[in-house]
């Protein structure tokens, strides 16, 4: 099931930069490119747990700011020498506002 | 005995000349140097660099003075030779005559003026010398008007120079498009339409009718009647060589001096090289065939045998942003094929030109670096028969070749020549590495290779790295980061030189190679433009590390710490107290004495950041920084208040200096020390800035380092009031950030750019450190700001954008 939920306003995170929604599993990151497209990740480094929302945004990428990191965005894939991945999330922009797919994260909070 | 040597001309093709003679017999020569110019041999090439701002003219500079010195050369700099008399063998400059037993003539060439009405008013000039490139940059103020008649190479690089510094250029140029000796008409236009976007105004088939003024250029009136108004006007239509001399002298001249194959004329003692020869019918504009002729005259002097021929040589246009190649011979003629690859999107144009089975020329736009294999195909007469279906494609085409730079390059043969305007080949590096040249440098030094016109530098790595394998630690200058080939100097005089203002302007106009760039150039850019626009950049939080961007350090579980400054370690009950309560009120896990001589609080949440700042605001207490490439602390000891050794007051000047230098934005960290006596309780003497007291004054050293390296600081200057101190500190702490590339403490700057230079910028030169302490206030205006108090203001911004906790509960 999908449960879109309204999180805020794009305009509530600014250009190159990140938010986070709190939820009983733990913190997802928001993040907005230059080109106002939104992402939303696990706010959970795969490497040491560092809080990818504080890493620097350039491109479709984030570095994560303990220990440098970078992540495609679009599939939370690491990039370059390191492996792992974080768990990505549905989430769109409607008239302004920013949809979230919490459907994911209700589940596993109720398992 | 030793012979007595003259020299006329102290240009390219002469330094060089002397550079083998001396070299190979140091002992038997009295040289005596003559040159109009007032100054010695320098690499006039690259004027255009000069001119566009990306180097000073001293980095330009091929012989310095010790250079003659040491070798025993009379140097007449500024002194022109007006006659020669062959019958006595002297030569003549206005302030007397100087004997010789041999006669080298080395004048160059002089820049053609065109024969219009107003050529010689004030304003007007050519593009030969220093004297031209300073009159264009004086005149080359944002807003200006200035045109250049000649789209040749040299009067684009005068535009593109000009454009660079502000000025409102146009070339007018009287063929149908640029560079016709180079291009045909498509790539021409590209070329125009490159440098159009550069601001440059192009007017082609526009023949000049006079220059209008009264006292001085005010406008160029072409033939069609249209009317360009220009602050100053350079011709740049071509060049003649320098002749008057021999000709006066009755020796054998045509177009040039003609010489024989060594490089003598028709005077057994007198001998010429450079663009005033003409040789076998040739004239020679290029440094490439000098060189080779400066190598045959050192031997030619020497009684060795040596014969001088012309080779092929190869242009590039030096022009930042503007990639063109060409080589050979291009003209059309029977017999002869092109093969054109365009690319009108990328704006890519290349064009060879077969004669049979052999390449005779090629010219390439936008992407140039296949030019050194299609150079060596045509200098060498390959026949490229078998690969004719993909020549164009260039070597990666070839064979299957590896685009692996490295192994491209490794497969070369050894006489494969990597510096095209020294002539240095690929076995002579090779051998110079092998030999111990392991740095750029060093190799630079001994081949000459890539120490001219500089654009074959990354061959040379590559070369080395080939050499070197995994020994080689790329050159000491690497490019910033993946995203660019630009250094970080070059890149922050890119930015002041092309006025570069924002992020994505320095992305656009340097060419970026990712769109974003990446966490490592994004802070270095952010950096460079915050400190060289303060008044017009606006400081970018999305580019920061994050312990900027929060204004606090970032701990391993995503907590934060909290460090209020306490102005030279000194501080108060009260402040104590507000320190006490905050560190109750948010539950603060550990409050720690740091090594900074202040208290820091550690672990405390990002949301509860605006609220901790704003309780310790209230106590009167603002950030310490103790997160930024900035001021950190200002250590100090008791000094003369309490202390019975102190001889002045040091934690008073502790405390000024700290509070001048607080906020400021620097490369890498700054921390600072003042003690009040030689014993350094402070530890002033291992800090980037330290302050010893004695009973005179204050000694102020610098570029000290107690963290990965360990290091003393280094004496910069004593002075004898605190006021100095204040003044001396701040101005080189500005030399600092003006100068220094991000992350570079500054002991690793000063390393770089040498103690010396420090003080005579901020020591030996009062009006210079006042207008460094000047720039460095001007910043404070807008960067001394307390950050806690700005974001104490918007709470909200520092906690989730929303909590679905709270929302599954409900
Ligand atoms: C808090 C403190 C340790 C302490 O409890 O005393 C400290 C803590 C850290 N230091 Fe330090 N340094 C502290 C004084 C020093 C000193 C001593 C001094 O300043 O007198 C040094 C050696 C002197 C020097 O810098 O030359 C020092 C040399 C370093 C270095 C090595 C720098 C270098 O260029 O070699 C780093 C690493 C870096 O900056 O890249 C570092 C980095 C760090 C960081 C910021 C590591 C990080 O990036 O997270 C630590 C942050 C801890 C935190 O969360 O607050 N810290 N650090 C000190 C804060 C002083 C202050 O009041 O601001
Ligand atoms: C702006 C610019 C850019 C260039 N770019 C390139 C490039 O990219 N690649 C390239 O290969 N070439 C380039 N060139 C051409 C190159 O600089 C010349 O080919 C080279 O400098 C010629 O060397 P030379 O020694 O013959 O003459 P010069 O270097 O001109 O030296 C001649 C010297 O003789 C002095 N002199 C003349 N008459 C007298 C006299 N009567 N008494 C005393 N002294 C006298 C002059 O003052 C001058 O200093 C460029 C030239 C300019 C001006
Ligand atoms: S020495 Fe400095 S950087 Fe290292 S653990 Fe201690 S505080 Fe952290
Ligand atoms: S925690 Fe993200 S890189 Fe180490």
């Amino acid at each position: 099931m999908t449960s879109l939920t309204d999180i805020g306003a794009l305009d509530d995170i600014p250009r190159q930069g990140a938010r986070v929604v709190r939820t009983t599993a733990g913190c997802i990151a928001i993040f907005r490119t230059a080109d106002d497209r939104v992402f939303a990740l696990e706010d959970r480094c795969p490497h040491k747990g560092g809080p990818l929302s504080e890493g620097i945004l350039h491109g479709d990428s984030v570095t994560c700011p303990l220990h440098a990191w970078v992540f495609d965005l679009n599939t939370g894939q690491a990039l370059g020498a390191d492996e792992g991945a974080v768990r990505r999330f549905a989430v769109r922009v409607e008239g302004g506002r920013i949809l979230l797919d919490a459907g994911l994260m209700q589940r596993r909070s109720a398992a | 005995m030793k012979q007595k040597l003259v020299v006329i001309g102290a240009g390219m093709a002469s330094g060089r000349m002397l550079e083998h003679l001396l070299d190979a017999d140091p002992d038997g020569w009295d040289v005596t140097l003559f040159n109009a110019e007032p100054r010695g041999n320098y690499n006039r090439i690259m004027l255009s660099p000069v001119l566009s701002g990306e180097k000073s003219f001293d980095q330009i500079v091929t012989h310095d003075a010790d250079w003659y010195t040491s070798r025993g050369i009379d140097c007449r700099f500024g002194e022109t030779i007006v006659r020669i008399d062959r019958a006595n063998r002297v030569v003549y400059s206005p302030r007397g005559g100087v004997p010789y037993d041999r006669l080298v003539i080395a004048t160059g060439s002089a820049p053609f003026i065109i024969p219009v009405p107003g050529r010689d008013l004030p304003g007007v000039c050519t593009y030969r010398d220093l004297e031209d490139t300073n009159a264009m940059i004086a005149a080359a103020k944002p807003g200006a008007h200035a045109v250049v008649i000649g789209g040749g190479l040299l009067g684009l690089e005068a535009a593109a120079g000009m454009a660079a510094r502000g000025a409102e250029v146009t070339v007018i140029h009287l063929i149908g498009h640029l560079m016709e000796r180079q291009l045909d008409p498509a790539a021409g236009y590209l070329l125009q339409r490159d440098l159009e976007k550069k601001g440059i105004r192009v007017h082609c088939k526009g023949a000049t009718k006079a220059i209008l003024g009264k006292d001085r250029v005010e406008a160029v009136l072409l033939e069609d009647g249209t009317v360009y108004p220009a602050d100053l006007v350079c011709m740049a239509v071509g060049i003649r060589p320098e002749v008057r001399l021999a000709n006066d002298a009755h020796l054998e001249v045509a177009r040039g001096i003609v010489v024989d194959d060594r490089m003598r004329t028709s005077d057994p003692a007198i001998f010429a090289l450079g663009e005033c020869v003409e040789h076998d019918r040739q004239l020679f504009g290029l440094v490439a065939p000098l060189y080779d002729q400066a190598r045959v005259l050192a031997a030619t002097l020497l009684g060795q045998d040596a014969a001088f021929r012309p080779v092929q040589t190869a242009t590039k246009l030096k022009v930042t942003g503007v990639d063109l190649f060409s080589a050979g011979d291009f003209a059309e003629a029977p017999g002869r094929e092109d093969i054109v690859f365009r690319d009108p999107g990328r704006g890519i144009y290349k064009r060879l030109v077969l004669e049979g089975d052999r390449l005779c020329g090629a010219v390439m736009y936008g992407d140039t670096a296949d030019g050194n294999w299609f150079f060596g195909l045509i200098r060498d007469g390959t026949d490229i028969s078998a690969l004719r279906e993909t020549l164009i494609f260039g070597p990666a085409f070839q064979g299957g070749a590896t685009a692996d730079p490295i192994a491209a390059v490794a497969a070369l043969p050894p006489e494969a020549e990597i510096c095209g305007c020294n002539g240095v080949c690929k076995g002579r590096i090779v051998q110079a590495v092998e030999g111990g040249a392991t740095t750029l440098d060093a190799v630079r030094s001994l081949t000459k290779a890539s120490a001219s016109c500089g654009t074959c530098t990354g061959l040379v790595e590559q070369v080395m790295a080939a050499t070197l394998g995994g020994a080689f630690t790329a050159n000491a200058n690497p490019p910033m980061c993946r995203c660019t080939d630009h250094t970080h100097d070059d890149v922050r005089r890119l930015i002041r030189t092309l006025g570069l203002k924002s992020i994505p302007a320095v992305m656009q106009e340097l060419g970026w190679k990712t769109a974003g760039g990446c966490a490592n150039c994004r802070p270095a850019l952010n950096y460079y433009l915050l400190a060289d626009w303060p008044l017009d950049y606006r400081d970018d939080r999305q580019s920061r590390f994050v312990n900027e961007r929060n204004h606090a350090n970032i701990q391993k579980d995503g907590t934060y710490s909290v460090v209020p400054r306490m102005w030279g370690g000194v501080t108060t009950p009260a402040e104590l107290r507000a320190i006490a309560d905050a560190a109750d009120r948010y539950a603060v896990p550990m409050v720690k004495v740091t090594g900074g001589q202040r208290i820091d609080l550690l672990g405390v949440r990002k949301e509860d950041l605006p609220a901790i700042w704003s309780d310790l605001n209230a106590a009167g207490m603002v950030s310490g920084h103790a997160y930024s490439k900035g001021l950190r602390t200002v250590k100090t000891c008791v000094g003369s208040e309490f202390c019975r050794f102190g001889t002045q007051d040091s934690t008073g000047l502790g405390i000024r200096l700290e509070k001048l230098l607080w906020g400021s934005w620097t490369p890498a960290k700054v921390k600072l020390a003042v003690s009040g006596c030689p014993r350094n309780c402070a530890e002033a003497t291992c800090k980037d800035v330290g302050v010893v007291c004695v009973d005179s004054g204050y000694q102020i050293s610098v570029a000290g380092a107690a963290g990965m390296d360990v290091k003393e600081t280094e004496a910069l200057c004593t002075v004898a009031t605190e006021d100095e101190v204040l003044e001396t500190v701040a101005a080189f702490i500005q030399l600092y950030r003006e100068n220094s590339r991000y992350l570079h403490r500054i002991y690793k700057w000063v390393a770089k750019v040498g103690l010396v230079w420090c003080k005579a910028q901020v020591v030996a030169d009062p009006a210079n450190r006042r207008a460094l302490y000047d720039r460095f206030l001007l910043s404070q205006t807008v960067y001394q700001t307390d950050p806690w108090a700005e974001h104490a203001a918007t709470p909200r911004d520092w906690a989730p954008m929303a909590d679905l906790t709270l929302r599954a509960a409900e």
